[in-house]
C-alpha cells in the first residue's frame, strides 16, 4: 500500500495524524529532549555560558567531581536518604492504611476501618497538596534552634534544652528527612488503602473464620497481596530521594549547610549553573544524578521481581 | 461519637478481649498524634499571622494572639506583592494546564488510535522523557532560554511547563484511549464525521474520566513548582514571579526586615485556598494523584 498513490481517505488520515503531532512533538523536542541531548554534551566543554565560545575538555568535569568533597558528601546524603526515607515512610503508612482500612474487624461481611477513618485519610493526605517550598518556609519557623521555635518551646515548657534541629551537623539532614516523611505519609496512605481495597473480600473472610488476628491478617495477608503497590511505593520514593531540591534549598541553614551537611546533587547541580556559572561541571553532575536515578530504578525492579516468585 | 462502643463491639463479635482493646487503643493514639502534627503546623501558621512580633518570640510562642490585626496581611499582600504572584501563578498555570491537556490527549489519541509508521517510537520518545532527572536539563535550558529570548516571560514558563507535562500525560491518556471502544468512533466516522471533529465531540466527552484526574495532577504538579520559576524567572523579573518563590523569598529576607507576622500572613494566603480547594474536591485529588502511580 505503502507504494502506491495515496488515496484521499489516506491522505486525509496521515494529514490528521501530523496535524495532531506535529505541535506537542515540537514542544516536546526541543524544550526537553533537546535539552537532555546537550546536557551530555555540555558535560564534556567547559562551557561557563557568557560566551558562545566553548572547548571540550574530554572528562575534566567528571575526573573533578571525583576530588569533590562537596559532590561526595552530596552522594552520601542521597545513600541515607534512599536508605532511610522510604522505610520509615513505607512503615509509617502501611501501618496507618492498615488500620484505616481493615483496622475495625469485619461488620455486615466486610472489612471495615477504625472509627473516624473518612476523616483520618482526608487529613493526612493533605501535605501532598502542599508545595515543598511552602512546607520548608512552614517548618522554618517550627524548627528555629531557641525557644522562638514551635518545637523548642513546647521542649522548654517540660524542661528541655533547645535542640538545633537544623543547625546541628549532625542532626540537620535527620531533620530534614523527618519534614519528608511528614510530607509523604499521606500520599502512601492513600495509595496502599487503594491497594488493600482492591483485595478480594473473601480472603480476609477465609482468614477470619481462621481465627486470624490482626497481626496474622497484616503479615500474612495483606503485605504479600500489596506486593505490587509496594514496589511502585518504594520506586516512587527512591526517586525522591534523589531529588530533595525544594527542601532542601529552602529550609536548610546556608542552603544545604550548616557546613554542607544537608546538601543534595539537585542543590549543587543548582549553585554550580547559575551562581558560579560552571555549566560544564553542573551538567556533568547531572549525568551523574541521571545514572544513579536509573541504576536506582533498574536495581529495586530486579530486586524486587525475583521475590515476587515466592507468591 | 460512639467510637468507643463500636470499638467495643467489634471486638465483642471478633470474640477477642483485651489485647485487641490495647492495640486499637494504641493505634488510635498513634493516628490521632499524627493528625495533630498535620493540623498543628498550619493552625499555628494562620494564628502566627496576627501576632506581633514580641508575641512571637516571646516567652510563649505557643500561646494564642491577644487580638487579631490583619495588619500583617495587607503588608504581605500589597508590599510582598502575595496578591500579584497569586494571580500570575493563577494565569500561567490555567494556560499551561489548558495547553497541555489539549496537546497531549490530541497526541495521546493518535498514539492511541492510529497505526502509521513511527507510531511506536514517537511514543518511546514521550515516556523515555520520564526516566530523565530535570535536573540533568537545567544547565542547557537556561541556556536556550536565554538565547530564544524567553528568560523572564511567562511565556517561557508555559511553554516548558507544557513540554514538561507531556510526558506524563501522553503516557496516561494513551493508556486511557486504548481501553474506550473503538465502535463509536469508527460509527461517527461511516456517518462522514472528519476525524478531528470525532476527537473533539465523540472522544473527548468519552475519555472525560481520565482528562479530570491527570488535569488534577497537572494544575497540581504546575501550582507547586519551584525550581522551574526561580532558574527561568531570575531576579530582574520579581513582577513576573511566582507565588512559590514569592513565598520563599520573603522567608530568605525575614531575617533583614523581620517582618514575621507577614510571612505567616503570606504562607497563609498560599496555603487556605489549596486548603479550600482540597477539601472541595478531595476525592478527585486524592485519586487524581495517586492514579498515576496505579497505572
Amino acid at each position: 500500500m505503502r507504494h502506491g498513490k495515496l488515496s484521499p481517505v489516506l491522505l486525509r488520515k496521515y494529514g490528521f495524524i501530523a496535524s495532531f503531532l506535529a505541535v506537542p512533538l515540537i514542544l516536546y523536542v526541543v524544550f526537553v529532549i533537546w535539552q537532555y541531548i546537550q546536557a551530555f554534551q555540555i558535560s564534556f566543554t567547559n562551557s561557563r555560558g557568557i560566551s558562545p565560545n566553548f572547548d571540550y575538555v574530554g572528562f575534566d568535569n567528571f575526573t573533578r567531581l571525583f576530588d569533590d568533597e562537596v559532590f561526595w558528601a552530596a552522594v552520601r546524603h542521597h545513600v541515607v536518604l534512599l536508605l532511610a526515607m522510604p522505610l520509615i515512610t513505607v512503615a509509617i503508612a502501611l501501618f496507618f492504611s492498615f488500620m484505616l482500612n481493615l483496622g475495625g474487624g469485619q461488620k455486615n461481611g466486610k472489612m471495615t476501618g477504625v472509627p473516624g477513618s473518612a476523616f483520618y485519610k482526608i487529613v493526612f493526605f493533605f501535605p501532598q497538596v502542599l508545595a515543598v517550598a511552602i512546607v520548608g518556609v512552614l517548618f522554618q519557623a517550627i524548627l528555629r534552634p531557641d525557644k522562638s521555635g514551635v518545637i523548642n518551646s513546647a521542649l522548654h515548657a517540660v524542661g528541655v534544652d533547645p535542640v538545633g534541629w537544623l543547625i546541628s551537623p549532625s542532626l540537620a539532614l535527620w531533620t530534614i528527612i523527618g519534614v519528608m516523611v511528614w510530607q509523604a505519609v499521606g500520599f502512601y496512605v492513600v495509595l496502599f488503602s487503594a491497594g488493600m481495597s482492591s483485595i478480594p473480600r473473601d480472603v480476609f473472610e477465609a482468614a477470619a473464620l481462621d481465627g486470624a488476628g490482626r497481626f496474622v491478617l497484616f503479615f500474612r495477608i495483606t503485605l504479600p497481596l500489596l506486593w505490587d503497590t509496594l514496589q511502585v511505593g518504594w520506586v516512587y520514593l527512591g526517586i525522591a530521594a534523589f531529588d530533595g531540591f525544594a527542601l532542601v534549598q529552602v529550609l536548610s541553614v546556608d542552603r544545604g549547610g550548616p557546613d554542607n551537611a544537608t546538601t543534595v546533587l539537585p542543590l549543587e547541580i543548582w549553585r554550580t549553573a547559575f551562581t558560579y556559572s560552571k555549566y560544564g561541571v553542573a551538567s556533568a553532575m547531572g549525568v551523574a544524578l541521571f545514572f544513579m536515578t536509573l541504576t536506582f530504578a533498574v536495581l529495586t525492579l530486579r530486586v524486587t521481581r525475583r521475590e515476587r516468585i515466592e507468591f | 461519637m460512639p467510637v468507643a462502643s463500636a470499638e467495643a463491639s467489634t471486638s465483642r463479635k471478633q470474640g477477642r478481649g483485651r489485647s485487641v482493646n490495647v492495640f486499637g487503643g494504641l493505634s488510635h493514639v498513634a493516628l490521632l498524634i499524627w493528625a495533630i502534627l498535620v493540623i498543628f503546623p498550619i493552625v499555628w501558621t494562620f494564628l502566627a499571622s496576627f501576632k506581633t512580633n514580641t508575641e512571637l518570640f516571646g516567652d510563649s510562642p505557643l500561646a494564642l494572639p491577644h487580638q487579631f490585626h490583619w495588619d500583617a496581611w495587607g503588608r504581605a499582600w500589597a508590599k510582598a506583592h502575595i496578591g500579584l504572584y497569586l494571580v500570575n501563578t493563577i494565569k500561567v498555570v490555567a494556560i499551561s494546564t489548558f495547553l497541555t491537556m489539549l496537546f497531549g490527549s490530541m497526541a495521546a489519541y493518535v498514539l492511541a488510535r492510529y497505526t502509521f509508521f513511527g507510531n511506536k517510537a514517537i511514543y518511546l520518545l514521550f515516556v523515555s522523557g520520564l526516566s530523565f532527572p530535570v535536573f540533568l536539563a537545567l544547565a542547557p535550558l537556561w541556556l536556550t532560554m536565554k538565547n530564544l529570548g524567553l528568560l523572564g516571560t511567562h511565556t517561557g514558563v508555559v511553554l516548558v511547563y507544557v513540554a514538561y507535562s507531556l510526558p506524563f500525560t501522553v503516557f496516561f491518556l494513551t493508556a486511557f484511549f486504548r481501553t474506550l471502544p473503538t465502535s463509536v468512533g469508527e460509527a461517527a466516522m461511516m456517518d462522514g464525521c472528519s476525524h478531528t471533529r470525532t476527537f473533539f465531540q465523540i472522544m473527548m466527552p468519552m475519555a472525560k474520566p481520565g482528562l479530570v484526574s491527570i488535569t488534577i495532577f497537572n494544575v497540581i504538579g504546575q501550582w507547586n513548582q519551584y525550581l522551574l520559576p526561580i532558574v527561568l524567572l531570575p531576579g530582574d523579573a520579581q513582577d513576573k514571579w511566582l507565588i512559590t518563590q514569592g513565598i520563599a523569598n520573603i522567608s530568605t529576607n525575614a531575617g533583614y526586615e523581620a517582618d514575621w507576622a507577614g510571612l505567616f500572613a503570606a504562607l497563609s494566603m498560599a496555603i487556605i485556598p489549596v486548603l479550600i480547594v482540597y477539601i472541595i474536591f478531595q476525592r478527585q485529588i486524592q485519586s487524581g494523584l495517586t492514579t498515576g502511580a496505579l497505572k
